[in-house]
């Protein structure tokens, strides 16, 4: 009953004027993945400095706080960029991320991911008085997140 | 060079990369997740150099501490992108998209090469000054757009519009393609 409300709504967004007139480009839907894809580099680059800064392989001499910091504003950018093209994308093939297991993977691990980085990554990274072994597991944990969201997001282009 | 792209593709290792049924997309994971380490990195050095971030280090410090990783991402690219060639390396070498990115892969290749020539020679002054060359500010953001349009470019490889088999295409794509048509054959599609 829930599956069955569920599908009957994404055939709803399938079918809806974003949707369709993606469907109906020869152009759109590459355009739109192109600059989904540099939002990738935005976001990605973003939360790796950071990452490789917690997990000690980067900027050590600055502090967490300092080189987190530095990247927050890059990462609203690049999620901003992901979010506004990868609506549109879902949209023109919404049945088929239904039946997507990856789309569901990339879906579960973009919540966790968001939740972690704006709930306890960013918040203790940028109130931290740097003693550096701790946050090493901050690193771990959140590239770890991204790298099924970006992956499974790829995944879902091969299903 | 098409002669070397048939003959590569007539390798055994060419044909069971093509035919892999993992192997092949995750190569391509590989390259696409590379964009992180490398353009992702890359940002935050040009961002530097326009002074809109990491101000707190110096120039070369950025370039020291900071840039190997981008290259590290680079390297990436380059081995997988190499490998994503030899699997498919006609089609892919008559792409006017893989064609054009390799133009500006080249460009900012340059522009990259031009800087740091010039920080050879004037970054310690860079360092010293808060003020940075407005050259070096345009070559950030020539470095940032042209790896933008690198990205959109390679995306497009992936689409098969101009490919030689699908024609009539207009005269200049097939002469930015390098396809060979046959005159009888260009009547027939």
């Amino acid at each position: 009953m829930e599956a069955d409300q569920l599908f009957y709504f994404f055939d709803q967004l399938e079918q809806s004027f974003i949707g369709e007139s993606i469907r109906n480009s020869v152009w759109m839907f590459p355009v739109i993945e192109a600059f989904h894809l540099i939002g990738l580099a935005i976001l990605g680059g973003s939360i790796l400095l950071g990452d490789l800064r917690l997990m000690g392989l980067i900027l050590t001499s600055r502090s967490i706080r300092y080189v987190v910091g530095q990247t927050t504003l890059v990462i609203k950018v690049g999620l901003l960029l992901l979010v506004t093209t990868g609506i549109p994308l879902f949209l023109s093939e919404a049945i088929k991320c239904y039946y997507s297991r990856a789309f569901w993977i990339k879906m579960t691990a973009l919540m966790l991911g968001l939740i972690f980085l704006f709930l306890i990554r960013n918040p203790i990274c940028l109130s931290s008085e740097d003693k550096n072994t701790k946050f090493k597991i901050l690193g771990i944990v959140s590239i770890s997140i991204w790298a099924v969201v970006a992956g499974s997001g790829r995944w879902i282009g091969f299903s | 060079m098409l002669e070397i792209a048939i003959w590569l593709s007539e390798t055994k290792w060419s044909i069971a990369l093509l035919e892999s049924l993992y192997l092949y997309p995750w190569i391509e994971s590989t390259h696409v997740l590379s964009i992180c380490f490398f353009v992702g990195i890359l940002i935050f050095v040009d961002l530097r150099l326009m002074g809109t971030a990491f101000n707190q280090l110096s120039i070369s410090e950025m370039n020291a501490r900071v840039l190997p990783w981008s290259i590290f991402g680079f390297g990436l690219m380059i081995i997988t992108g190499l490998l994503l060639f030899y699997a498919i390396p006609v089609r892919t070498y008559h792409s006017i998209f893989f064609r054009f990115k390799l133009i500006l892969i080249f460009l900012a290749g340059v522009n990259a090469f031009l800087f740091h020539r010039q920080m050879r020679l004037n970054g310690k002054a860079w360092d010293k000054s808060k003020d940075i060359p407005r050259s070096v500010h345009l070559q950030a953001i020539f470095s940032l757009l042209l790896w933008a349009v690198v990205i959109i470019s390679g995306r497009m490889i992936a689409y098969n519009w101009f490919d030689c088999d699908k024609q009539p295409q207009p005269e200049w794509v097939n002469w930015a393609a390098g396809c060979v048509i046959e005159i009888s054959q260009a009547g027939d599609f």
